[in-house]
């Protein structure tokens, strides 16, 4: 068995309505120009998108389950961010 | 199923559970998914490399049988239907794996795994694809069986599990139909048609109620998975419900389901049934099947003769990469 295992990709696609790329799974493949020849065989076969990124899994940082609490727990308390938060009066119209 | 006879580690009881398996099962119990980097038991992780790796396995084994008929297909339309199909099954195949290696096992070990018989693959696809209905028949039933099991899988508690499932699903549909739509076509056409579609249905009835592997009502691991939530339905719950949508789909068809015991109860509110031959399932999971070891040599050998094209591409590749980093 070869131990020259392709490394690994994390694909993302814009999908037809102008929104953000979206991470929609990974792959292996040799080199950048096949991560993307191969995200279109395996992510685009209905026409899902109209653009593909691809990123080495490796270059990726993600941020750890145990900080879980640290990072988003703090949004938490600030409802005032919400627009939910204000009682406006109807009769000044649509705000 | 896709995933038949896994089984599961380290069924406990709440009383041998740590403290963090505990909060790890409760999780599970809110609803929440599992992501790849966070605590989980050992068991559970083993147990979905095993599950989801056989199901990975399936997907790809799968496209041989009907792979036999690409080239056979009757119509130009008919042939790129039935690539699009088999290519839908690569990818399932391919969506599988990457979220089986988040828990932490390579590509490779997965293949060498397959390819040494270590992890199994559906009993279905051990069988052979004679004529063009067994197409129909493989489309409508063992797709059609496979929907059954994935469709609540899309709920399963591990995160990259659930979201490949998500994808499959939204792709099986045209799979069941472009299966029932041939078996419409044979089943309406010349009596030598009909009777190829009816032969397809009675090769392929038994072998499909297989697929959902024998009755787990009292297994420890059914039990244990279900908790896990890696498992949503048993696998007498499956079966039923898939005789009871194929029924009157064959009648449509003017086909006759082989088994002289299939009838409609009241009480129950489905059909009562024969049980496939259970000898003939672990005589094919243990390898001898009709096809086990053309299936496997198939799998072997492109892995095997794809390895020095594999090389080829990776050494460019390093090449290509250490050129752009001398010139920088
Ligand atoms: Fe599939
Ligand atoms: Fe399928």
């Amino acid at each position: 068995m070869s131990k020259n295992e392709w490394p690994l990709w994390e694909i993302f696609i814009r999908g037809q309505h102008g929104l953000n790329h979206r991470h929609v799974g990974s792959l292996h493949a040799p080199d950048a120009e096949m991560a993307i020849r191969n995200a279109r065989d395996v992510y685009t076969r209905r026409n899902e998108g109209v653009s593909i990124w691809v990123v080495p899994s490796n270059a990726i940082t993600a941020s750890s389950p145990s900080e879980k609490g640290p990072l988003f727990e703090p949004a938490n308390s600030k409802v005032y961010r919400h627009p939910t938060f204000f009682d406006i009066p109807d009769v000044v119209g649509h705000m | 199923m896709y995933a038949q006879l896994v089984k599961s580690e380290g069924s406990k009881t709440r009383d041998e559970m740590t403290p963090e398996e505990i909060a790890f099962q409760e999780r599970i119990d809110r609803g929440e998914r599992i992501e790849p980097k966070e605590w989980m038991p050992e068991g559970y992780r083993k147990t979905l490399i095993r599950q989801m790796g056989q199901h990975a396995h399936s997907e790809i084994v799968g496209q041989l049988p009907e792979g036999n008929w690409i080239t056979r297909a009757p119509t130009l339309e008919r042939k790129a239907i039935l690539l699009a199909k088999v290519q839908d099954e690569a990818g399932h195949g391919l969506y599988l794996y990457s979220a089986a290696e988040t828990l932490g096992i390579s590509r490779d070990e997965l293949l060498e795994q397959l390819h040494s018989g270590k992890m199994k693959y559906s009993s279905i696809f051990n069988y052979p694809t004679l004529t063009w209905a067994d197409i129909g028949a493989v489309g409508w039933l063992v797709d059609g069986a496979a929907i059954m099991n994935q469709v609540p899988l899309q709920r399963t508690s591990y995160g990259p599990y659930a979201r490949a499932m998500v994808r499959i699903c939204k792709e099986e549909s045209f799979h069941q139909r472009q299966g029932y739509d041939i078996m419409m076509k044979m089943a309406a056409g010349t009596p030598e048609q009909k009777a190829m579609a009816q032969d397809a249905l009675n090769r392929f009835w038994y072998p499909s109620l297989m697929m959902f592997g024998p009755s787990d009502k009292d297994s420890v691991h059914s039990a244990q998975s279900m908790a896990w939530k890696i498992k949503i339905n048993t696998n007498d719950e499956l079966r039923q419900k898939f005789v009871d949508q194929t029924v009157p789909q064959a009648e449509y068809l003017g086909l006759t389901i082989p088994d002289p015991n299939l009838k409609w109860n009241e009480e129950k509110g489905g059909h009562d049934f024969s049980e496939p031959d259970w000898s003939e399932f672990f005589a094919v999971i243990a390898g001898n099947g009709p096809c086990n070891e053309e299936r496997l040599g198939a799998r072997v050998k492109a892995w095997d003769d794809g390895a020095w094209f594999r090389d080829g591409l990776m050494a460019h590749a390093e090449k290509a990469a250490s050129r752009r980093h001398a010139a920088e």
